[in-house]
């Protein structure tokens, strides 16, 4: 069979595609559903009130580094801490946003609904080159910077997984109410314990299917038989990295409700029902 | 007797058109079957490659309504009939005539390749010692039946056209085989991260989607074939730590 004697066919234009099922709504969907939850934390984090109600405290103060609540490690917020800087983006949310933004899912995932790279499968893209100039983001990939950075995911995982353990913490206290008159604690089940105790079962389900952990707790051997403690955390990894997309969404879905529903505790719209 | 209309492409590199052509449907019909009926009844110049009938050969590659799939294993049951139905042949690789591309470019590619390089045997009669468990994830990839679908899918080869920078999902796949395969002792990171282009994949996971044999693609081998990389090659803690350790 001669090759050379024929070409490729001709480069598609944005959106061309012979597909005819309705291809864009996934990564509209997608794309809308990330700038809305991002979006939300973000304004959650810099908004720096109503993020406590008794025992609860929202995710996206956690921990709480300096504030007047009795959650706060530090006490108040030093005098020199520029009063236009919201606290919370600068000193924690930047880790799980990062850990986030270089996950191997949401790359893909924003990729495909904010980049048009490919719009969907088998889609034209808009972008005519793709040789990674770092001045055209146009031509953006991972294998040139400033893309290759997300190479760091596994720094960002070593930050999560402190955050799981932070936030396990968060769903005890979440156990102990303070009785207002006496200042005692006693233990007791609100609906607010169940939503910020499934809040670290999400965020754990999702950092514990990474990608990067797998590959660090034994994906990078090639023999593990004579491993077993690696050999079953693999396994593990594996297995809830499997739906590591559903993790994803579920646990940032949640984290944004978490910090609406203490949000809405603190701000007198909704009550807190005690189970016991 | 029910019928369904086709849309086939019909030309070579110098330029062809969608043929519409109607066609009776049978029980149980796939695309193939449909294809051949035409060929057989109207279009006997029309080219078609397929071998197996059986979804193993991974010949009979086309793309049915836009989407990359076996022709053979394309249920006309599950197609919707009150439309015309697409048929055309990869996008990644260049025409020949009508249904047929040639692939060869993949040939190519994997005699690039590092191949096998076992550790000396473990025993005096030449025979090794393995364990079903460390075996299990490159059996995944063994699977492979060289259809080319993830090859044609990728944005990287089909949009980009980066043919001589970039491997393509199979590749990576064929790769990962033998990467993770307990008993070889050779290092292929370099070759991936360089000439073959891992890092142009964005994990779009589209090749996964199409894999006919549900190869899981992108999460089984190019992401762990990614994290290899990157001890290799971009993690400045880990040089740090083996520098002080030795190790
Ligand atoms: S996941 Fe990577 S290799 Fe697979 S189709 Fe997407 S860009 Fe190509
Ligand atoms: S990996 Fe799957 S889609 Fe790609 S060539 Fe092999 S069988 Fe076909
Ligand atoms: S790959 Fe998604 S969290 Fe690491
Ligand atoms: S004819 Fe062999 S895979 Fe379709």
């Amino acid at each position: 069979m001669a090759s050379g004697t024929t070409s490729l066919p001709v480069r598609s234009t944005f959106g061309q595609t012979m597909r005819t099922d309705s291809w864009w709504a996934q990564p509209v969907a997608v794309g809308v559903g990330l700038v809305f939850f991002f979006g939300y934390l973000t304004w959650a984090a810099v908004q720096g009130e109503y993020y406590t109600f008794g025992n609860y405290l929202s995710p996206a103060y956690s921990p709480e580094l300096f504030g007047d609540t009795p959650h706060a490690l530090f006490g108040p917020l030093p005098t020199w801490w520029p009063a236009w800087l919201p606290w919370a983006p600068v000193l924690i949310l930047w880790a799980p946003g990062g850990f986030r933004a270089t996950c191997y899912y949401y790359r893909g995932a924003y990729y495909k609904a904010w980049f048009a790279d490919p719009p969907n499968c088998s889609v034209g893209e808009p972008r005519q080159s793709y040789l990674g100039v770092w001045w055209k983001p146009a031509t953006w990939n991972e294998r040139s910077f400033p893309l290759i950075m997300q190479n760091m995911h596994r720094y960002f995982l070593f930050f999560a997984l402190i955050f799981i353990v932070i936030l396990s913490y968060d769903a005890w206290r979440a156990l102990w109410f303070i009785d207002p008159a006496t200042g005692e604690e006693t233990l007791g089940l609100g609906v607010g314990t169940l939503v910020v105790t499934l809040n670290a079962i999400l965020l754990g389900g999702y950092t514990l299917g990474c990608h990067s952990l797998r590959h660090l707790v034994g994906g990078g051997l090639d023999v593990l038989f004579d491993k077993p403690i690696r050999r079953t955390a693999h396994a593990c990894v594996g297995c809830l990295n499997r739906r590591h997309m559903l993790w994803a969404w579920t646990s940032l879905v949640w984290v944004c409700f978490t910090d609406l529903y203490v949000r809405m505790l603190a701000m007198g719209v909704w009550t807190d029902w005690r189970i016991f | 007797m029910a019928t369904a209309t086709f849309k086939i492409w019909r030309g070579d590199a110098d330029g062809g058109e969608l043929k519409e052509y109607t066609t009776e449907l049978t029980e149980g019909m796939v695309v193939l079957d449909a294809v051949h009926q035409i060929q057989a009844e109207q279009a006997h110049d029309m080219a078609v490659r397929w071998n197996c009938k059986a979804g193993k050969c991974g010949s009979c590659s086309a793309e049915v309504n836009g989407q990359p799939k076996l022709m053979c294993m394309t249920r006309m049951g599950d197609l919707p009939t009150d439309r015309p139905i697409t048929v055309e042949p990869l996008k990644a690789f260049p025409l020949m005539k009508d249904l047929v591309t040639d692939v060869s470019w993949n040939y190519e590619v994997k005699k690039r390749i590092r191949p096998f390089k076992p550790r000396r045997p473990d025993f005096e009669d030449g025979s090794w010692e393995m364990h079903q468990s460390d075996v299990d994830r490159v059996q995944e990839f063994r699977k492979c039946i060289e259809c080319y679908l993830c090859q044609d899918v990728c944005h990287v080869l089909r949009e980009h056209h980066m043919h001589d920078e970039f491997v393509g999902p199979r590749f990576f796949v064929h790769n990962a085989a033998l990467e993770m395969h307990p008993l070889d002792t050779e290092d292929r990171r370099e070759d991936l991260r360089t000439s073959q282009g891992i890092g142009l994949c964005n994990i779009t996971k589209c090749c996964t989607k199409v894999c006919p044999e549900g190869i899981t693609i992108t999460d089984n081998a190019i992401i762990p074939l990614k994290e290899r990389i990157v001890d290799q090659a971009y993690d400045p803690v880990r040089k740090l730590i083996q520098l002080v350790t030795g190790r």
